[in-house]
């Protein structure tokens, strides 16, 4: 059958593709609009690497059919800086050396900044389980947490 | 003689090719929105491999590994009905393919609910809850859903849609074993019905895993209770999960607290009425002896906390 025509808002901007059913929203982004930040790493929904917001949401978007992104609004890490501007959390994550070989970090970052819009305050357990579906198995999660902290802090005085 | 060779190669080769076209054609998968339920009810009849969306954590994780090939996929998102939190007369009503994350926020819902809330909070991260749904959640059926045993103690109803019908069924009467369910052809649930909460109620639900997050439960135990002014328990319900092919409602466990003040004696007999209904497999995640006497203990902390929300409302 036909490949599915959608019509979608990514990082602000309208844009088109053309998928089949079985592509994801991940492998849309990546394949099709060449948005390769958000990562693949298990491809079912357990490692959080492919972390975007659909709709305000935080979900995987491994488990999002490309199809089911017509008329929605798609957020990835690509538009978390500002031009040369880094996100307060981005800038963090460099000063607490919270990434290594850094697969994970878009996913972290773009669920950091969810629970940060939620809760600008949260305390090191709400962070910790709030990140739980995002796997690192390079920096042993405290340096992540820590600049977490760091940038709500940042945040809170902005 | 040699142009009859090629004739037969190209022959040949447009045979592969038409095979591989008829190959492809069966692994094609549509993709379909319907905006009615009577829509849906009537693609999901009519078509062989066809296979509900809603939040799509765990179809698309069998569609990725091979164990599903949907020919259609009817995404139920688009219905009205589907989505959204709401209250009436009848009390609550929560669409199944409302994303749990969602419920989760709803202050009113989770003032009424909290142990209803407490097993879909346990669903997966925080991603998944952004996207799993209580209808998903209940037709995947597995034995160890974690949302499944608190609805059954809140004595929650499902809107079951089909061809031309519409049917009221208790929750506990969906699913009849591991990922199985009793709807017919065409039939998915359209919503949750809870009622209001009752004076001196309360609800909870518990579950055990080894880790702190993200895990199946090895057991989850959701139990539902009503005092009278001088705090006797007049009603009660008790859902197991994860000790048997499907989630049970315990009439025995609830029988152990009705009657009584809920007191220590209370809280033995309904552990040992959990534990003698655990009908449980042995795994990785833990045996038949551990399985049967972590329901009792947790049967007991469950309705020890319901037993504090009733006497606070």
């Amino acid at each position: 059958m036909a490949k599915q025509h959608v019509t979608t808002t990514v990082n602000g901007d309208q844009v088109e593709f053309l998928c089949t059913t079985e592509q994801t929203l991940l492998d849309v982004l990546r394949d099709e609009l060449y948005l390769t930040g958000s990562k693949e790493g298990c491809a079912s929904g357990d490692c959080g690497a492919c972390s975007v917001m659909l709709d305000g949401r935080l979900v995987c978007a491994c488990l999002v059919l490309g199809a089911e992104a017509e008329g929605r609004k798609v957020e990835t890490i690509e538009g978390m800086a500002k031009g040369d501007v880094l996100h307060p959390l981005q800038q963090k994550f460099l000063e607490h050396a919270a990434l290594q070989c850094g697969i994970c970090t878009p996913g972290v970052l773009i669920a950091a900044k969810a629970l940060l819009e939620k809760k600008p305050d949260p305390t090191e357990t709400e962070v910790r389980y709030w990140l739980a579906g995002n796997l690192c198995r390079c920096t042993g999660y405290d340096k992540i947490v820590r600049a977490v902290m760091d940038a709500a802090a940042v945040m809170r005085t902005a | 003689m040699r142009s009859a060779i090629r004739r037969m190669e190209q022959s040949a080769i447009s045979r592969h090719n038409a095979q591989i076209d008829q190959e492809e054609k069966a692994l094609e998968m549509d993709y379909r929105t319907p905006g009615t339920a009577s829509e849906a009810a009537a693609l999901l009849a009519a078509n062989d491999g066809a296979f509900v969306l809603a939040g799509g954590t765990d179809l698309l994780v069998k569609l990725r590994a091979g164990f599903v090939a949907p020919r259609i996929v009817v995404d139920l998102k688009q219905i009205p009905r589907l989505r959204g939190i709401e209250h009436d007369a009848r009390g609550w009503r929560i669409g199944a393919a409302t994303a749990c994350a969602e419920i989760g926020e709803h202050a009113a819902f989770l003032a009424a609910w909290p142990g209803v809330v407490e097993g879909l909070q346990l669903i997966g991260s925080t991603q998944i809850q952004g996207r799993a749904t209580l209808g998903g959640n209940l037709c995947n059926a597995s034995p160890a859903a974690d949302s499944v045993p608190a609805l059954i103690a809140a004595g929650a109803v499902c809107e079951v849609a089909g061809e031309g019908s519409e049917r009221e069924v208790p929750v506990e009467c969906i699913i009849t074993g591991p990922g199985r369910t009793s709807l017919a052809r065409g039939e998915f649930i359209m919503g949750f019905r809870l009622p209001d909460p009752q004076p001196r109620s309360g609800d909870a639900y518990l579950r055990f895993i080894p880790r702190t997050e993200m895990d199946i439960a090895v057991v989850g135990v959701g139990v539902a209770l009503v005092l009278d002014a001088q705090g006797l328990c007049t009603h009660a319900r008790v859902g197991l999960g994860a000790v048997a092919p499907t989630p049970l409602l315990v009439a025995e466990a609830a029988k152990a607290l009705i009657g009584t003040r809920v007191d220590d004696a209370a809280l033995k007999a309904l552990a040992a009425a959990a534990s003698a209904a655990c009908k449980p497999i042995d795994d990785k995640r833990g045996t038949i002896a551990y399985r049967i006497k972590v329901a009792g203990v947790l049967a007991r902390r469950s309705a020890k906390n319901a037993l504090d929300r009733a006497t606070k409302k």
